[in-house]
């Protein structure tokens, strides 16, 4: 465009006009298809005398006037090239007030020069003023010159100064014609020139200008016009810069008065004009349009002034009505109309902003900054709306909706006048908001006239719309021809209701669509939302709801509640009227439950739904809806808690339902359909204990926030759900692996959409839900639902077992079902079916044997019903009877631990079984009762034989053993119990512990024996023993002759009672004794009916005592007593002190040649506390004759080792068993435990280093271990006697030993 | 003085949102909601020059025939929009400013009070008194 204009320029220049009026013909054509304009209140160029109000065509194609006066056939000669030339080189303006310099190509208008051209004092118009002066001359006689060249010039002189203009120049031409013509009378050229410098110029030399061959191609001629180009230029820049300064300064200086009276903006507008036309004209396009932005400026702080009451008189002109809103012309540079009301004082507001904005439209599109046009269109456009409200201008309704709409169209059009399609769609955002208003205010109109309404425009609106076409006035001629003109467009869409709408929906698809292409979406869906409404209003509600469902969508997911609420009003009716019956309740399900609205609307909404509801069920399905917009379910609470019940039991479901509506509503049913799984109880089985534990029972529901405000948190998302699973082996229910699942993976690990909510409650439009028809459901009927929380309780069937999971909800309001299709977090509970159990327990740790104890029996009855008859048969056994008791009660528990019911047991003894008639008892019931038993005391060694159970088992000894944990010897002791429910016996062990340990041994002394028992209580109780006793079984002739003097001791726990016997015998003392400890025990301070008999047996062996030992130590010869490290010697004497048995003599004696029966024996002197030195023998063999009082004496060297009362040293006898005898003893193992002595001599043997070569090492070990390798080997081995067949006269005698008489040796021991 | 204020979280969901009672408060939601179409323009044109990304003022997202509409962005893409009546010529840019700044501070504080949850709704007492010594006082 811009460019097109320059072309046009370039060429109406180069047809170079030497004449005003020709210049002014040939720009019109130009100007008239361009832009077109005239230019009033200017005094024209030409004719001025005879028209002074003929229009001056003002155009761009305006140049500054350069005047010529002189030879005007000379300078018709010279124009093309000077007019050509003067624009190629750029010319730096340096400015004023800092403004910055510019680079400016400068062209000139040049015209004939008159005196009418020169500014009358006081006339300010800027573009007709001549800027500079040119008088031509070729002159180059003097004499002409003086004679009338001179003359001329001074008459020119004289009209510039009159005028006081300084702007001249006077151009000599000088050509070498003119030289070669002028011969003969040689005057210098430059005499003229002088001439003319002294007679005009005087100190200014530079205005008189030489040219010189102008019309040759040389290199002088080149330079000379080079040099009067630079001439002019500069001539024309100061003259500007003087010039336009001036005009400046006047302007400013008539700024200022602004605040006095009289003051007219209208004036100072034209005076301020007149700049932004010069700077135009020199294209500084920038400058002029700063003077409108000033202009402006201004013009809206008188406005804003006037709006803080600060009227200004002038201003009253624009506060006049409103007559014409034709809206925005921008197809001319110039409105003349309006610059001339303008002129005249007479525009209003709209005809100064619309001219005032033509005018910074065109400059802003020179320079091509078309998108700032339509910027400031919108803003001129608010702001014009503004500024008459401001001014309380009136305006008749409708007239600045046309104004607006007209003048966006406008614009639009402009622009896309000056711009091609591919650059208008690059720039949608910049001119999107014009078609918005467009259409906005093209809506208001329709609205206003009645063009929107179903009916159509009514008589009143008909003349509303006269009114307001009126107001547009003419057809503007620049569009007449156009068809789609704004005006016309107005036009016609207020003619009809069709042309409107057509009108309208273009306008507002256009809009959209460039919504959308910029991304502006919401904007587009609230043109959307607008269309929608128009669509209503036209009963369209079908293309309505697409558009408002798109709008709620955006709201929704993006959360703005009031939006929401407001377009799913809209929808509600749109849905009714369309009759789509689902819909509508749904959505009106959802207003009911909106906070945003009030009461009343909510109550309608609800209404709504109900008045459905209640109507005769004559179709054949029910309307289903969501819930969740009906009523949340908030919390579900199971009774009990652990939400695990035995099959038949009661299990109650509480559902807490926060109810949305405003009303009560009141539900025919409310169901929850319920999946069963049957338990199969197999390998993978979850265990959901820890889960179920933590909430007690009770699920919270989270619910979106139903007042539609932020509807998440966004990051948290949903929680991770876990759960425990356990592998066992199906076999034995060992545990094969563990392990954590994430129960809901598909809704965490879904993919998120990035900034949108979830979907809650308030989805657009909720999903399809379907009650899935279930087998079980939980069922209430008639329930009334208050606003806000409910609580609903459903008892749950449980009648097989298994995992029971609820998974829909549904409430029935006659023909309305609102249905929650999937109940999440998921909900479920278990229904289990036990076997019955029977457990017995010690009432108290430990059972203690040989005392009655109490045994608790508890019977977990599981799916099994104890009836009347029922009773439990234990099978007795003598080990542990039961004790009879009259008082024995059962308690029945309910499975909560609630005492349910007692009664007395009835127990029958037989010989063989106890029968335990069980009271009536229900299913999954506890019952409980506690039984005495008493565990007899196994005595010592006896071992019946095996018995056979009434049920025909074996029956099993109950074995006695010593138990880690306790010093105690613990019993098993088993129970067969046959039970009601159970074809099978029912076998229960109890262990009870044996409160003593007993031992017993054998003194002696010489042939007199006694026994000794030690009693050692190891339990934790204090007990009493009375009666102690020992009895021997097989010998009457046998006396045992008690030491203990009390008969009540007590034993304290963890002490010992010793109790001593004499055995005393009349003929002969039999060799085996069979003993009967039996004493009574009561635990402490109870009565003595409480004793209890407590019986140990033992055997005593090889009682008789054999020999008799005495040893004797002498001092050496000549001393009366013993000294240290003197040898002295030891004598030890053995006698036989019985006849030999009869066992005796076969065992191991052998018959001498001389018919002596003889044994062996071997004797052995140690000293284990190193206080004798045994000097060579120590130990050696001695053959025994068998006959009483044969006596053997050994003497044995033995040495002191210190002084004082040292013990003897120890002299043991043992049997020597020759190797023929060897298979002869079988050592009893059992006898191991009672007799110690045995080991005890093993560890003497082992002592003895210096006997080892005589001993069998290995045969001593077999003694008590292999009787294998004893048979095996047939070797010479020792045996020791049993403790009393060897009565050692001397035990633990001590004899005086004094130090050896030289003391000067002294060991001191200090320890 | 403001005629709406609203705090946007950076879903683009309103944390806060208050108009003079007087007015169509529906309107301004409408008109709080599409401006973010522009807030978003100018945050993504934003990124795009990186000298630019501590300016969090907008400027004027887009005027209307009644109202100016005004966007910040916080650095945490949380949008303030405050609406002026296009009849309140006496507001300057600078005032707007400072009463963007005003609000950041309080809405700063908000965030700090440790019962705050992120996200929710903001019913905090101070700032609620902030905003409405922003806004016009209307009988």
């Amino acid at each position: 465009m811009t460019q097109g204009l320059r072309t046009s320029r370039r060429c109406s220049g180069d047809a170079g006009p030497t004449d005003s009026t020709e210049l002014h013909r040939e720009a019109l054509p130009n100007n008239k298809a361009l832009f077109g304009g005239y230019f009033h209140g200017v005094p024209p160029l030409k004719h001025m005398e005879s028209q002074e109000e003929k229009p001056v065509i003002y155009t761009m194609e305006n140049k500054p006037i350069v005047t010529c006066a002189g030879d005007q056939s000379l300078f018709t000669s010279l124009y093309t090239s000077l007019a050509q030339q003067l624009p190629r080189e750029p010319m730096e303006w340096r400015r004023t007030y800092g403004r910055a310099p510019k680079m400016i190509h400068l062209e000139a208008n040049f015209v004939q020069f008159k005196e009418e051209l020169l500014p009358k004092e006081g006339n300010k118009a800027l573009l007709t003023f001549p800027f500079l002066h040119i008088y031509w001359t070729d002159c180059c006689d003097t004499e002409t010159y003086k004679s009338s060249v001179k003359e001329d010039m001074m008459r020119w002189q004289n009209t510039l100064r009159s005028h006081s203009s300084a702007d001249w120049v006077i151009i000599v031409v000088e050509t070498n014609d003119t030289k070669k013509k002028n011969k003969p009378n040689i005057l210098p050229r430059s005499s003229i020139v002088d001439k003319i410098r002294s007679d005009f110029c005087n100190k200014q030399n530079d205005r008189c200008v030489v040219l010189s061959d102008p019309l040759k191609d040389s290199s002088r001629s080149l330079e000379s016009w080079n040099s009067l180009l630079l001439k002019l230029r500069t001539l024309l820049l100061m003259s500007f810069t003087k010039n336009l300064g001036r005009f400046e300064d006047d302007m400013r200086t008539l700024r200022e008065k602004r605040t006095q009276p009289g003051w007219s903006f209208c004036e100072y507008f034209m005076v301020q004009e007149e700049l932004a036309f010069v700077f135009e004209m020199l294209q500084q396009f920038e400058d002029a349009l700063v003077q409108y932005d000033e202009l402006d400026a201004l013009f809206t702080q008188y406005v804003l002034n006037f709006g803080a009451g600060d009227t200004a008189n002038w201003l009253g002109s624009f506060c006049a009505p409103v007559r014409n809103w034709s809206g925005l012309l921008l197809r001319r540079p110039i409105d003349m109309e309006k610059r001339d009301s303008i002129q005249r004082g007479e525009a209003s507001l709209l005809d100064l902003r619309s001219y005032l904005f033509s005018r910074q439209c065109t400059l802003l599109i020179f320079l091509q900054r078309p998108w700032e046009v339509t910027q400031r269109a919108l803003e001129l456009l608010h702001n014009c709306v503004q500024e008459l409200r401001l001014l309380e201008v009136s305006v008749i309704d409708g007239a600045l909706d046309c104004w607006v709409f007209l003048s966006c169209l406008e614009v639009l059009h402009r622009i896309e006048g000056c711009c091609d399609q591919a650059q208008l769609a690059a720039n949608c955002s910049h001119t999107v908001g014009l078609w918005a208003y467009a259409t906005d205010k093209l809506k208001s109109l329709g609205e206003l006239c009645g063009l929107v309404s179903k009916n159509g425009p009514t008589s009143e609106d008909l003349n509303r719309t006269v009114d307001l076409l009126a107001g547009l006035g003419d057809e503007r001629p620049e569009t007449v021809n156009s068809l789609q003109s704004p005006y016309k467009k107005l036009k016609e869409a207020l003619s009809s209701v069709e042309a409107f709408e057509r009108h309208y929906l273009e306008l507002s698809h256009a809009a959209m669509e460039m919504y959308q292409a910029i991304g502006r979406l919401r904007s587009a869906r609230l043109v959307g939302k607008s269309l929608a409404e128009f669509y209503m209003r036209k009963g369209d509600p079908e293309r309505a709801e697409t558009f408002l469902q798109e709008a709620l969508k955006s709201y929704v997911s993006e959360g703005w509640s009031l939006p929401v609420t407001h377009t799913r009003k809209q929808i509600a009716e749109c849905q009714k009227l369309l009759g789509r019956t689902e819909d509508y309740l749904q959505t009106s399900a959802l207003l009911a439950g909106d906070v945003n609205l009030s009461t009343e609307e909510r109550k309608h909404f609800c209404q709504e739904i109900l008045t459905f509801a209640g109507r005769s069920g004559n179709q054949s399905h029910k309307v289903t809806l969501s819930m969740n917009v009906f009523a949340q379910l908030t919390r579900l609470q199971f009774h009990p808690a652990a939400a695990s019940v035995h099959s038949g039991a009661v299990l109650q479901v509480e559902l807490t339902l926060r109810c949305l509506m405003p009303v009560s509503v009141r539900i025919q049913q409310l169901a929850a359909s319920i999946h069963f799984d049957i338990d199969h109880g197999g390998t993978l089985k979850r265990s959901k204990g820890t889960l179920r534990n933590a909430n007690q029972g009770t699920i919270e529901f989270k619910q979106g926030n139903s007042s539609a405000g932020p509807l998440f948190s966004a990051a948290a998302g949903p929680a991770l759900e876990m759960d425990e699973i356990q592998d066992r082996s199906p076999s034995d229910n060992s545990l094969n692996s563990v392990g954590v699942v994430c129960k809901n993976t598909h809704l965490i690990i879904r993919r998120r959409e990035n900034g949108s909510p979830p979907e809650t409650s308030n989805c657009v439009s909720p999903p399809a839900v379907a009650m899935k028809e279930g087998g079980q459901m939980l069922k209430v009927q008639n329930v009334t639902l208050e606003p806000g929380n409910n609580s609903i309780t459903f008892t749950a069937p449980s009648g097989q077992p298994g995992t029971y999971m609820l998974r829909q909800l549904c409430a029935t309001v006659g023909e309305v079902q609102f249905v929650l299709s999937h109940i999440y977090p998921s909900v479920r509970y278990e229904v289990y079916s036990q076997e019955p159990q029977l457990t017995v327990e010690p009432l108290s740790e430990p059972l203690l044997a040989g005392m009655p104890q109490l045994v608790k029996f508890t019977l977990l009855t599981g799916h099994y019903t104890v009836k009347k008859g029922d009773a439990l048969q234990l099978s007795n056994t003598e080990t542990m009877p039961i004790l009879p008791s009259s008082s024995c009660t059962a308690r029945i528990s309910s499975p909560e631990a609630e005492l349910v019911g007692e009664s007395v047991l009835s127990i029958q003894s037989s010989e063989k079984v106890t029968s335990i008639s069980l009271p009536p008892t229900p299913p999954y019931h506890v019952l409980e009762f506690q039984l005495e038993v008493l565990c007899i005391i196994p005595s010592g060694s006896e071992r019946p034989a095996n018995e056979r159970l009434t049920n025909g088992e074996v029956r099993h000894r109950p074995r006695s053993y010593s138990h880690p944990d306790t010093p105690m010897t613990a019993i098993d002791q088993r129970m067969s119990i046959d039970c009601p429910w159970s074809i099978y016996s029912t076998l229960l062990a109890l262990t009870f512990y044996i409160p003593f340990k007993t031992k017993h041994s054998l003194l002696s002394a010489g042939n007199r024996k006694y026994i000794q028992v030690c009693v050692q209580n190891v339990s934790d109780m204090n007990f009493t023993l009375a009666d102690m006793k020992l009895t021997e079984k097989q010998h009457s002739s046998l006396e045992l002759q008690s030491f203990n003097t009390k008969t009540n001791q007590l034993l304290c726990s963890k002490h010992s009672v010793f109790c001593l016997w004499e055995v005393r015998w009349k003929d002969d003392l039999p060799s085996c004794l069979q003993c009967v400890f039996s004493a009574n025990f009561s635990p402490l301070n109870q009565d003595s009916s409480a004793f209890k008999p407590f019986h140990y047996q033992f055997q005593l062996e090889r009682v008789t005592t054999l020999y008799s030992v005495r040893a004797e130590i002498l001092p050496p010869t000549g001393e009366q007593h013993c000294r240290s490290g003197l040898v002295c010697e030891l004598e030890v004497c053995i006698t036989r002190l019985t006849e030999p048995s009869e066992g005796e003599v076969a065992e191991d004696s052998k018959t001498d040649t001389d018919g002596l029966k003889t044994t062996k024996l071997m004797y052995e002197v140690a000293d284990s506390s190193s206080n004798w030195a045994v000097c060579g023998k120590s130990s050696g063999m001695v053959l025994m004759p068998l006959r009483v009082n044969a006596t053997h004496k050994v003497q044995i060297e033995v040495m002191p080792l210190f002084a004082g009362h040292l013990p003897f040293p120890k002299i043991k006898v043992l049997k020597y068993l020759p190797h023929n005898a060897a298979a002869a003893i079988q050592p009893d193992p059992d006898s191991c435990v009672e007799n110690d002595s045995l080991s005890l001599l093993d560890k003497a043997l082992d002592d003895q280093g210096d006997t080892a070569s005589i001993r069998s090492r290995g045969s001593v070990h077999s003694v008590g271990s292999s009787d294998q390798q004893q048979r095996g080997v047939a070797m010479p081995r020792l045996e020791p006697f049993s403790p009393g067949q060897v009565f050692n006269n001397s035990h633990s005698q001590q004899v005086l030993v004094l130090p050896t008489a030289d003391d000067h040796i002294m060991e001191v021991n200090a320890t | 003085m403001a005629v709406c204020i609203a705090v946007i979280a950076k879903e683009n969901y309103p944390l806060y949102i208050r108009s003079v009672p007087s007015q169509n408060e529906l309107k301004f939601h409408y008109t709080v909601h599409t401006s973010l179409d522009v807030v978003e323009e100018k945050v993504s044109a934003v990124g795009k020059s990186l000298a630019d990304q501590r300016e969090l003022y907008l400027g004027l997202l887009y005027p209307t025939e009644d109202y100016k509409v005004y966007g910040y962005v916080t650095n945490s893409k949380v949008k303030f929009v405050i609406v002026v009546d296009s009849s309140n010529t006496s507001l300057r840019d600078n005032e707007i400013r400072s009463m963007f700044r005003k609000l950041h501070n309080s809405f700063t504080d908000v965030m700090c009070n440790p019962f705050y949850n992120p996200g929710d709704p903001i019913q905090s007492k101070a700032f609620n008194g902030i905003v409405s010594g922003m806004m016009v006082q209307t009988g």
